[in-house]
């Protein structure tokens, strides 16, 4: 996934308090409805943004409360509308390819985050900061006959 | 600031078995609070537990999570488990983790009674 040339439409800076979590998807939700998401596709954004700020604060910070997250939003104007959201952390690195979801087909508690961001967005990619922490890039264009996000484009760089 | 939340859970007992009703989102700040109320209700000696997930309008992982360990849990117990009211957005989640055929999820209590 290409890096955005241009400055981010809103930034959020958050910690990792999951009490937070309530009132991004609150946001994510209304500026998704701006952009043009239906309802159902607006809370599947919201979900997406939820699991992967949910990820950072189980796995990245071991549930510690006060660790930085930071979230920029570029709303998409140009002729594939839509939303990309960029979620930074400064957690430990792993490698993007251990990142991954369980087998659907075992039966267990955990293990649903990746799966559902993967699904519900068009494009999601996760890879290193340069210096410390990884980066997570999630993005869902607007439908119309030009654009067909059902094939989805998930990549761990 | 503590990060778990509390969560509201109206409980039932009924001669069907013990209803549980949670009131709001369940994410990861509320999982837990979730997590240790159908384990309490698990020691009421109840044949079967209902989850009345109509007044829930989002759930993510976690609250999925939390369900499966109760699912696991009730049939280490031979206590029947059975979801129902699910809202549009939460049944969604069901269905992307292919979790829907693995729990019995209705759309009324009357049918979470039927066999």
């Amino acid at each position: 996934m290409t890096s955005p040339s241009s400055a981010p439409d809103i930034q959020l800076h958050l910690t990792s308090n999951p009490k937070y979590l309530a009132s991004v998807r609150g946001m994510i939700l209304s500026l998704s409805e701006t952009v043009g998401f239906d309802v159902v596709d607006s809370g599947h954004i919201a979900l997406a943004v939820d699991e992967t700020l949910a990820n950072i604060i189980r796995h990245g910070y071991e549930l510690r409360e006060n660790e930085p997250i930071h979230v920029a939003i570029w709303l998409l104007k140009d002729e594939t509308p839509g939303i990309r959201i960029v979620i930074e952390d400064e957690a430990r690195q792993v490698e993007p390819e251990d990142i991954c979801g369980r087998d659907l087909e075992d039966i267990k508690p955990g293990g649903l985050g990746v799966h559902i961001i993967n699904d519900v967005m068009c494009e999601s990619s996760i890879e290193k900061r340069e210096s410390k922490g990884m980066r997570v890039t999630l993005l869902k264009h607007l439908k119309n006959k030009n654009v067909d996000c059902t094939e989805n484009s998930n990549t761990t760089r | 600031m503590s990060s778990q939340q509390n969560i509201e859970i109206k409980v039932e007992r009924l001669p069907a078995g013990i209803v549980l009703r949670p009131m709001g989102d369940i994410d990861l700040s509320r999982a837990p609070a979730f997590r240790l109320e159908i384990a309490n209700s698990l020691k009421d000696n109840t044949l079967t537990v209902f989850i009345d997930l109509g007044q829930v309008p989002y759930m993510d992982s976690s609250g999925v999570a939390t369900l499966v360990e109760a699912l696991q849990l009730t049939n280490q117990a031979g206590v029947k488990l059975a979801l129902y009211g699910l809202q549009e957005r939460v049944r969604s989640i069901f269905e992307i983790a292919r979790l829907d055929k693995v729990f019995k999820i209705t759309e009324t209590f009357e049918q979470a009674q039927e066999d």
